[in-house]
């Protein structure tokens, strides 16, 4: 503080307030003086902070008898309610907030009541001090110069050379984090495999959906079929390959030329998967035929094949298309003819490829 | 609010609950099996077709037509069963109280009777869904699978713990918490407003009856970490460190470093 | 312990036993030349100088239960069965993560009490270095010598976010899962390397198996070190330091006043320390965090309403939600030269959070160039005497409250009965003119503060008694205050806008004339203090010793 008056141009404070300088401020009048407290001059109430720090304390012992209580006298087992459970938490909870606070507020109201309470100043100290600067130099300077490594550039670079190599083992050794990305992000389980089409199945069971199973207004989450028996990898392929089957009235249907055939009789089906990062879309209003992200609230027009009308994702869902089998069920009659799920670098590659 | 949920997870809630349960539904067979002598749960007597279709007139003809035929204000409800009237009209969705982007729970406006004669009356007009029989209501189903079922069926809209959600403009899909059991299963089968349908072949009665048994297990277990906090989530929880958790926390660092007079 | 003199024992021996092991301690580790130094170390108190030390002592909570947790958690992605006792996921195909997180809360005794106290305590951590930070930039604690520090201290935010993040994607619950998901489509948007690095982070295609035992060793290991090394770091700086210190009668840049650390200050920190703890114990026995058992297990396909990041991720979220990902008819995500350009994710994912850390990390710098304030400063500025950092400063704050409703744009439509889509309308204006409002608002309230300040140091406060004068006239009495409280009010600096200088070849270059624009921008509106003069002056007006007012420009309450 104070100093405003300072300010000659080339001095790197500010210029002092016009018109105001070191006279016309106020004088700082110092820590004002200490007033006392009721327990520095009546022992009847130090002794009474005193009863009620110990009693503080006190209550900070049966806080933690509580916890004891509670922990040995409530076990849990396999026919635990959860009541019993919530019972046993609140108890542990209420133990230790006793305990902790009975020995917290007991510790600051002893220092607050009955410690001395007199403001006290400090000196600052130069972090720096000129001298120990200069001190420095000429230890720093002394071992450059026992070093001698300004008069040996041939070591120094090499050294440096050496020094700027020697991480990138490190960095290389991670190269095993994981596989090097191909093109199976652009691919999903829906693939017919060895030309049997692939059918479309309830989720979680897995049992196919045939079409007179599908009323008008239902929708159904959908697995490809085979999911459920995959040994190895069986979430990463429903992450890619989960579906939601609608049926609505043909009319509002509006399938752009080449995908006439990718419904039927108003059923279709679309990746559950939002293009935007990949929440699964799965909130279906069978009236507006919106479909919604719940995560960022991408909004999915279902009879303009699931062009985005609000919300943040940028592309339509990846339809699926889809046919009936001979019994009645429904098929995916090909994979996704783009990659599913959020944009990647490569994606627009994958895509070009899959249609090449 | 506070205190019906309280009471809601009193240890002997459950056993009401069950008790209630079990005497309504219990009731209404009865009332159903007595009355009439056709099946039992779809009460379709022909006195209550036709006391039906005169508080249908006076009450909902306006909109929905006379005849149920429909008309700009309201869908026909030719084909939506007796469960779809139960529903809208025991949960006092129906009659709406105005135009809106989805019509609100409230205070039923006709009793279990009239609804009873509403319900016959528009099952007259067209097979649709039925009334739920009382057996799949009785909450003893398996809820483990009713759990999974509800997380990939329902959750993403009603939220994995039916405290319910938003939906597009203004609409939202509502906390289930309080909802009979009757009442969500109709739902399920007739798809309300924006809710999809759920028919049997999609979902098997014995799927909803878990799906029933887990939401009433849950709800009648409350939860074991203490106050739910609406069960919505990080959004509540962050509300809540922010506001009560620093609150106190600055409670105490202001009286830490006052003075004692 | 046998603590015998050695033959050349020095010539203190003490007398009690614990003083023999005191003293051997000491003459191995020379703890008296510490105590010396520290022992009467003065701190000044302010209950906004707690921050820190809750953000330190939900750390150590949080490594305490974290230890425990470790006991019981079992970081694998293996599938099994359920087989614990909570009915509703009974026999349920689950991760062996989320299953011994559900053990630790159904069959652990006190598992879910040091679930839900971790939990807590990482929520008060992260809010905490929060408002710490806060409460550092609006008081200008962050000025010469504590530039560094504050960078530490904004080290220690992106780490706490980072331990936050890490712990929160453990249980493999349905939540978690897909917000490690969303992560993975964040991750994707990257040029050139995006995919590369989802692949590597995940072991190849999303899930995969690998991810929660990484993030696993990350959060139990690799953060927590890093946070316990900037946390010295930033204590050593501390002390270095020393604390600063709100303006005050006695109080200078030269001095620092407050408590001795021994005893008052060590016992009110000490004791602070169990008080914290209380308050998150209590917390944790009474309200539920992160009910994973609702959630249910991660799998792909389902997803709840209300799939939110814990607090501190939300801001990012919320930009998420707000950036459209088409305008008009124009596409944000761009294919350019046959590659995917998802900006509709990467600007918002990364913008808003890159502009609050590099401004967070440069405000120091900034504001020092500006003002060519080179000196040291250990008295802080009240907010209202630094009008415009204070409007930056909230300017900033609305920003984040903006991305962070829109977190939970959802539940603010559901719970106000207002539609999804307007609350995402009203918050993209806001997005943009929310700032300028704050900044201007701010800025007029500090400056009125000030103002206020001013009448009160030379007209006294206002009592509320109104005297009938004989002539007639009501005036309200106005109390003087004594020279203490008025120095509160007037001992601050009120720097003028600093012109454009000329450098050392007697050139004023460009600049050094935006650096003068700008420093005209940052003090062109202020409220000098008062002086003695116009004290001595408001005085005379009235001729009183009580300042009683009737001047024209003067407040007078007269009904």
């Amino acid at each position: 503080m104070g100093n405003h008056s300072d300010g000659s141009p080339n001095h790197s404070g500010t210029v002092a307030t016009a018109g105001q300088n070191e006279v016309e401020k106020f004088q700082d009048p110092g820590i004002p003086p200490h007033r006392l407290r009721l327990a520095d001059t009546d022992p009847k109430a130090a002794k009474r902070a005193e009863r009620q720090v110990a009693l503080l304390f006190g209550s900070s012992v049966v806080g933690t008898l509580i916890f004891l209580v509670a922990y040995f006298a409530i076990d849990l087992g396999d026919d635990t309610s959860i009541a019993t459970i919530r019972l046993q938490n609140a108890l542990l909870g209420i133990g230790t907030a006793f305990a902790m606070l009975g020995i917290g507020t007991g510790i600051v109201h002893w220092a607050k009541a009955l410690m001395p309470d007199h403001e006290v100043s400090e000196e600052r100290h130069a972090i720096r001090t000129e001298e120990d600067r200069l001190a420095a130099v000429r230890i720093v300077d002394d071992i450059v110069e026992e070093t001698g490594i300004k008069r040996r550039p041939l070591i120094r670079n090499t050294l440096l050379g050496a020094v700027a190599l020697a991480p990138l083992p490190a960095l290389a050794v991670f190269g095993d984090l994981g596989p090097r990305p191909d093109n199976t992000l652009a691919h999903t389980m829906w693939a017919p495999q060895d030309g049997k089409l692939k059918r479309l199945t309830r989720d979680p069971d897995g049992t196919p959906i045939k079409a007179s199973d599908v009323t008008i207004g239902s929708a159904f989450h959908v697995i490809p079929e085979g999911l459920n028996e995959l040994h190895e990898g069986k979430l990463n392929e429903k992450a890619k390959a989960v579906v939601l089957l609608m049926r609505l009235n043909p009319e509002s249907l509006n399938p752009s030329p080449g995908r006439e055939n990718w419904g039927y009789n108003g059923i279709v089906a679309y990746s559950k998967i939002c293009t935007h990062v990949g929440c699964p879309v799965a909130l279906y209003e069978q009236q507006t035929h919106h479909l919604l992200c719940p995560c960022h609230q991408s909004t999915f027009d279902l009879t303009q094949e699931c062009k985005v009308i609000f919300g943040p994702a940028s592309r339509p869902l990846p339809q699926l298309p889809i046919a009936v089998d001979s019994e009645g069920y429904l098929v995916a009659t090909s994979d996704f003819n783009e990659p599913v799920g959020p944009s990647y670098w490569e994606r627009d590659e994958h895509e070009r490829n899959r249609n090449a | 609010m506070k205190a019906l949920s309280q009471k809601r997870r009193h240890p002997l809630a459950a056993i009401a609950l069950l008790l209630m349960g079990l005497l309504v539904t219990g009731g209404l067979y009865a009332v159903a099996s007595t009355v009439n002598q056709a099946k039992a749960t779809t009460s379709t007597n022909a006195n209550d077709a036709e006391e039906g279709g005169k508080l249908f007139a006076a009450n909902c003809a306006t909109c929905h037509g006379m005849g149920a035929s429909g008309s700009q204000a309201g869908p026909s409800l030719v084909g939506v069963g007796a469960a779809a009237v139960d529903f809208q009209v025991g949960t006092g969705r129906m009659p709406m109280q105005m135009n809106g982007p989805q019509a609100y729970k409230k205070p039923a406006q006709f009793n279990e009777e009239q609804t009873r004669q509403l319900a016959a009356y528009v099952a007259s007009l067209g097979p649709g869904p039925s009334i739920p029989e009382a057996g799949l209501l009785d909450e003893k189903g398996d809820a483990a699978a009713g759990g999974e079922l509800f997380r990939t069926n329902c959750a993403m809209c009603h939220n994995a713990a039916a405290a319910g959600g938003a939906l597009t403009r203004g609409k939202f899909a509502p906390a289930l918490a309080g909802v009979s059991g009757q009442h969500i299963y109709e739902a399920m089968v007739t798809g309300p407003q924006n809710m999809p349908v759920f028919s049997d072949a999609n979902i098997s009665p014995e799927g909803k009856r878990d799906i029933i048994t887990f939401l009433k297990q849950i709800e009648a277990n409350g939860s074991p970490g203490g106050a739910d906090l609406g069960a919505l989530g990080p959004v509540s929880e962050g509300l809540f460190i922010w506001i009560a958790g620093l609150g106190v926390i600055i409670a105490f660092t202001i009286w830490l470093t006052s003075r004692t007079s | 312990m046998s603590a015998t003199a050695t033959p050349d024992a020095p010539a203190f021996v003490a007398k009690t036993k614990g003083g023999r092991i005191t003293n051997f301690v000491d003459e191995r580790v020379g703890g008296s030349g510490i105590l010396r130094e520290f022992g009467r170390k003065v701190f000044p108190d302010h209950w906004s100088f707690m921050f820190g030390e809750v953000a330190l002592y939900s750390f150590v909570i949080l490594l305490l239960s974290g230890t425990f947790l470790t006991f019981f958690f079992d970081p694998s992605m293996a599938e099994t069965r359920y087989a614990g006792s909570y009915m509703p996921l009974k026999n349920v195909e689950m991760s062996v993560a989320y299953s011994s997180s559900l053990n630790i809360s159904f069959d652990v005794r006190g598992g879910l009490f040091m679930r839900q106290v971790h939990h807590w305590s990482a929520l008060l951590f992260v809010a905490s270095v929060s408002v710490h930070m806060l409460r550092v930039f609006f008081t200008g604690a962050f000025r010469k010598p504590r530039e560094m520090n504050w960078v530490v201290g904004g080290v220690l935010l992106i780490l706490s976010m980072a331990a936050g993040f890490t712990g929160y994607s453990l249980p493999d619950d349905l939540l978690s899962g897909n917000g490690l998901r969303i992560i993975d489509g964040v991750i994707k948007s990257i040029p050139v390397i995006g995919t590369y690095i989802s692949f590597f982070l995940f072991g190849g295609e999303f899930p995969g198996t690998a991810i929660i035992g990484r993030l696993y060793m990350l959060h139990i290991l690799l953060v927590p070190a890093l946070i316990l090394l900037m946390i010295v770091m930033h204590l050593f700086m501390v002390v270095v330091h020393k604390h600063t210190q709100y303006p005050g009668p006695g109080r200078n840049d030269g001095n620092v006043v407050g408590y001795p650390l021994g005893p008052v200050y060590a016992a009110k920190a000490g004791g602070f320390f169990f008080i914290v703890f209380g308050v998150i114990a209590l917390m944790a026995g009474f309200f539920t965090i992160n009910p994973i058992w609702n959630y249910g297990p991660y799998d792909p396909s389902p997803v709840s309403a209300g799939t939110q990041p814990d607090w501190y991720i939300g801001f990012v979220d919320g930009a998420l939600r707000l950036m459209p990902g088409i305008i008009g008819d124009w596409k944000v995500e761009q294919i350019w030269f046959g590659h995917v350009f998802t900006f509709n994710v990467l600007l918002p994912a990364l913008v808003p959070a890159g502009i609050i850390f590099t401004v967070l990390f440069t405000y120091p710098w900034i504001e020092r160039w500006i003002t060519k304030d080179n000196r040291e400063h250990h008295v802080l500025d009240r907010p209202r005497n630094a009008p415009t950092r204070t409007a930056i400063g909230m300017a900033g704050f609305v920003w984040y409250c903006v991305m962070w409703a829109a977190a939970g744009s959802d539940l603010i439509a559901t719970h106000f009965h207002v539609s999804l889509n307007d609350v995402t309308y009203w918050l993209r204006a806001l997005f943009f003119i929310g700032p300028v409002i704050a900044f201007v608002v701010t800025k007029r309230i500090a400056l009125a503060l000030q103002r206020k300040d001013r009448e009160i140091a030379l007209h006294g406060r206002e009592t509320g008694r109104i005297v009938r004068l004989p002539h007639g006239e009501f005036i309200e009495v106005h109390a003087p205050l004594d020279e203490y409280k008025r120095y509160k009010l007037v001992g601050f600096e009120s720097p003028s806008p600093l012109p454009a200088e000329p450098n050392a070849n007697g050139v004023v270059d460009s600049k050094e004339k935006r650096r003068a624009k700008l420093s005209q921008w940052f003090f062109e509106d202020r409220v000098a203090p008062a002086t003695p003069a116009e004290l001595a002056a408001a005085h005379g007006h009235h001729g009183e010793h009580e300042a009683i007012e009737s001047g024209e420009n003067q407040k007078t309450l007269s009904h």
